[in-house]
């Protein structure tokens, strides 16, 4: 556990990360999020935001060392695509019972490796720690070394108990086990000047594929991303990509900064939402790569792709302006997502009447300034109850959050939007930005919104009673036309 | 007559299987005003939630202790007290309801004496009705948490030496049973003229309703006044083996006399019920069930040229497992491989060979050439890799629409479930060809071919 503790603070202290680093010493060691509030919080565990960063990586076994809970209740509950191997959306786990809680789970652990190596013979096998098996002491580490020694193949520990902490320092100690056990592990066959890693890009219902295409026409090779629908070996070979990308926000900084670190790696943090931040991001990847010693004239091709696509993008979203303009979304999501959609809707003439900026960094918060103006309504906190209401009031006309609060806008009667990690539709890159504007205005014109909200016809006030009387006795009356 | 197997294996591969605490967690959301609370690290609670959100497709009110790896060490006592005080201040229920988890038992946080402790510091929440339960992760399943949190219920509020109203009926139900089976047992029970009262009702809280304003709470649900009120009924009902220690439990305390009822799928199950029900008020079978009583015959005449023979691969927890597994039996399909999750008396007298304690995996290796796939949504992969027709059933069912108003019990969703999976086998059915018959082949190598592609 001292490890962990010492992973634990190295992550709080993370140089990279603005928000830390404008703490003082004292408050960091705190760590990135509020201290949690019994019966009042409601998020995932650090395990969790382990799962989400490592599980995206396709041919690898992910076994979860710990009862029942942690993966029976949760597993192939995500949508991180694949285009090869299904094998990440295989649940292992130990399963511990009552006597692995007395005697210790190693064992159980060691011969469910093996289990998992014989019958499915992956490339990698990732074990997850989590709390129960944390508290009786079982060293993950050490069954992880000895198996890897015996079965002659990477068995990776993951060190995230939910007890440390909440997702996102999960999804930081994720990015420690690739950094200390994958990464640099292995050398890819052939290497090009035009290698990247996308880092803390999941691949989501497949959002990787809206941009792929893009970079592919650039001679753009990903030699691996990290973790969306990645192979074990392009993670471990890594190491030899001359520029990344670091997308969602600071979910994955650690790796982003320690492969600066150590194989000089040079990232920068960019957004594939919005039009004008796509066209950033790939001018961001082209100067990196030219800087890294690639042929110039990549500048040019990628200026002429990011013209074709802008122009292709508006000209597929200008029917939806007239359609769009003046309407008001109210976005409820965390981190990143904020500002580089707020961008990007506005730019279809939707206004923003609050987002949430539970997540945001300080740097987050002064671009969602820059871009919604002064008067900005950044919501650090906001209730379920606070949410119907401004729904209900009408105050927006559509909720963008995710799955959690949908129910909170489905129930004022009023449009909701999915945008977080468990949507159907992919929303990244320039066609993504027309599919989302797409989904809004399909969610906002949808013709059950009149029916469902209006009341009952016994139920209404005395107008719209006596219209429904009405209309019955008119049936009545055309039904005997010589009555 | 089934040979009861627990797998020897370390790993479990694609559980069945889901926890205690989260099934203890369904119980509670059963209740009115109530906010159930997992004793535990914050991500116990977070896929719990995100569990249910998903399979009945409607907020879910569960909170957290949030106990972190500091607290776990020291003792929850801080942690319970603050999320209890919190919960009050914030969304005002009547009931909380307290399931424990594998790290707090791990720890052995002695939750009683917390609460003790708590109630006699604040006196001020002494309207707040407290329930807890033990259901630690590493034991049992969710529908043991389920049924040890009803227990728990019954022990906790029902009070004692109230005279018996007649005509009341406690009816307790089983985790098997969605939102729409309790709302056709309670309006069967009602036809007698009886007045049940139905622990916990799902039908009330998670039917997907649409309510004038917003709570923070369950809305609906069995009220607290009806679960204090369990005493003075005059029989209870309980529905699936699960609920037995509940019955008992009221037995024990209120001298209630009960019953308990295996299952309400079939013909014969639900006669034995309408024949209980007619006993207890006195009463003839209302006519309306006379009548689907006979719609549910002539569905079995019309429907068992397709279910004969079938070989069907069923992974579910026991009592769900029982109900579908039976009356499949009695309709002439073959139980072919049956998984479940947990212990239970039942699964022996299952009628088939074999009842595996086990998980996905287990049923994927032993359900090639079956006709038919019945397990929640999680068998969707291993459908999909055997390519074998999938009829969802039980928690979760996060893949499609309409789970909490899935019916299954009853004459009339007796009747449906035959049109259902008879359509699927019907669907399913293998065009004949000119070489189905060759000589040589014999029936059984022909069909099997078929299947194959």
């Amino acid at each position: 556990m001292s490890t962990l503790s010492s992973k634990v603070q190295e992550i709080f202290n993370e140089p990279g990360c603005d928000k830390n680093q404008g703490k003082s010493e004292k408050e960091r060691k705190k760590g990135c999020t509020k201290q949690l509030q019994p019966g009042a919080a409601a998020g995932g565990c650090a395990f969790d935001g382990a799962k989400i960063a490592l599980q995206p990586i396709t041919d690898v076994a992910h076994l979860v060392h710990g009862p029942i809970a942690c993966e029976g209740n949760s597993w192939d509950n995500r949508h991180a695509a694949s285009s090869g191997s299904r094998l990440y959306r295989t649940g292992f786990t130990t399963d511990i019972s009552e006597l692995d809680v007395v005697y210790g789970g190693e064992k159980r652990l060691f011969k469910s490796i093996r289990e998992v190596i014989e019958k499915y013979n992956p490339p990698a096998v990732f074990v997850y720690q989590t709390c129960v098996t944390a508290l009786i002491g079982d060293d993950i580490e050490a069954v992880c070394k000895t198996a890897s020694v015996k079965f002659g193949k990477p068995v990776i520990p993951v060190n995230a108990p939910g007890f440390v902490g909440a997702k996102n320092l999960g999804n930081k100690l994720g990015g420690e086990a690739l950094l200390d056990y994958v990464i640099g592990t292995v050398e890819p066959e052939t290497t090009t000047p035009y290698d990247i890693n996308i880092i803390g890009e999941y691949n989501l219902v497949g959002e990787l594929w809206q941009v792929k295409p893009l970079l592919d026409e650039l001679g753009i090779r990903i030699l691996a991303c990290i973790s969306g629908d990645a192979k074990y070996h392009e993670v471990a070979s890594s190491h030899r990509a001359r520029a990344a990308m670091m997308v969602c926000s600071k979910a994955m900084i650690n790796i982003a900064r320690k492969m600066e670190e150590r194989y000089e790696i040079p990232f920068f943090e960019g957004s594939f939402y919005g039009i004008s931040d796509m066209s950033e991001s790939l001018r961001q990847i082209a100067r990196l790569l030219v800087q890294r010693g690639a042929p110039g004239e990549l500048l040019e091709r990628t200026e002429a792709l990011i013209r074709r696509e802008e122009a292709r993008a508006w000209a597929r979203l200008q029917p939806y302006k007239a359609r769009l303009t003046g309407k008001r979304v109210l976005l409820i999501t965390g981190g990143v997502k904020s500002w580089s959609v707020v961008s990007a809707l506005q730019e279809v003439g939707i206004e923003i009447v609050g987002t949430s900026v539970k997540k945001s960094t300080l740097e987050d918060k002064q671009r969602i300034k820059e871009i919604m103006g002064e008067e900005a309504h950044m919501i650090e906190d906001m209730t379920p109850r606070e949410m119907y209401k401004m729904l209900k009031d009408a105050r927006a006309d559509i909720m963008l959050s995710g799955g959690r609060s949908q129910f909170v806008a489905l129930k004022a009667k009023m449009p909701w939007l999915d945008i977080n990690q468990e949507r159907h539709h992919a929303y990244a890159g320039y066609d993504g930005m027309v599919e989302l504007v797409h989904e809004i205005d399909k969610a906002l014109y949808n013709p059950i919104w009149e029916q469902v909200r209006k009341p009952a016809p016994w139920e209404s006030n005395g107008d719209s009673v006596g219209c429904a009387v009405r209309t019955i006795s008119l049936t009545v009356r055309t039904a005997h036309p010589t009555g | 007559m089934a040979n009861v197997v627990t797998v020897r294996k370390a790993c479990t591969v694609n559980p069945l299987k889901m926890s205690q605490p989260i099934g203890g967690a369904l119980a509670f959301l059963g209740l009115n005003n109530c906010m159930p609370v997992l004793h535990g690290s914050q991500g116990c609670t977070g896929f719990g939630l995100v569990l249910f959100v998903r399979h009945f497709r409607e907020a879910i009110p569960l909170q957290t202790t949030a106990m972190n790896e500091a607290t776990t060490i020291m003792g929850g006592f801080d942690n319970i007290e603050q999320a209890i005080l919190n919960i009050c201040n914030r969304t005002k229920p009547e009931i909380i309801g307290i399931c424990s988890t594998g790290l707090t038992e791990t720890k052995g946080d002695d939750v009683e004496g917390y609460l003790k402790l708590i109630r006699q510091r604040h006196p001020e929440l002494d309207h707040v009705a407290i329930v807890y339960v033990s259901t630690p992760d590493y034991k049992d399943a969710f529908q043991d948490g389920w049924s040890k949190a009803v227990t728990r219920m019954v022990e906790e509020l029902a009070e004692p030496g109230r005279a018996m109203v007649t005509g009341r009926i406690n009816v307790l139900v089983g985790s098997h049973l969605t939102p729409a089976d309790i709302e056709e047992l309670r309006e069967t029970i009602e036809a007698f003229g009886l007045d049940p009262v139905i622990l916990p009702d799902l039908s009330g809280s998670l039917d997907g309703h649409v309510p004038d304003d917003f709570s923070p709470t369950t809305l609906g649900g069995t009220p607290l006044a009806n679960i204090r009120a369990l005493g003075t009924a005059q029989f209870t009902i309980a529905i699936g083996e699960q609920m037995r220690p509940a019955a008992e439990a009221l037995a024990r305390k209120n001298d209630v006399l009960y019953t308990v009822l295996d299952r309400l799928t079939g013909l014969e199950a639900n006669d034995r019920l309408l024949a209980l029900l007619s006993e207890l008020s006195g009463r003839p079978v209302p006519n309306k069930y006379r009548r689907q009583r006979s719609q549910l015959v002539d569905a079995m005449l019309d429907g068992h040229f397709f279910f004969g023979g079938k070989k069907i691969a069923l992974g579910a927890e026991p009592d769900l497992l029982w109900s579908i597994g039976s009356w499949l039996a009695e309709m002439g399909a073959e139980i072919s491989a049956a998984v479940t999750t947990t212990a239970s008396p039942l699964l022996e007298r299952l009628p088939t060979a074999e009842v595996l304690i086990g998980d996905l995996e287990d049923l994927e290796t032993r359900a090639a050439g079956c006709d038919l796939l019945i397990t929640h949504s999680h068998g969707r992969q291993m459908a999909e890799r055997l390519g074998l027709p999938f009829l969802r059933m039980g928690l979760p069912t996060f893949d499609r629409l309409g789970a909490a108003h899935r019916l299954a019990v009853g004459y009339r969703g007796t009747r449906d479930l035959i049109f259902e999976i008879g359509n699927l086998f019907m669907a399913n059915a293998h065009e004949p060809h000119p070489g189905a018959w060759l000589p040589g082949q014999d029936g059984e190598s022909a069909h099997a071919s078929v299947t194959a592609h």
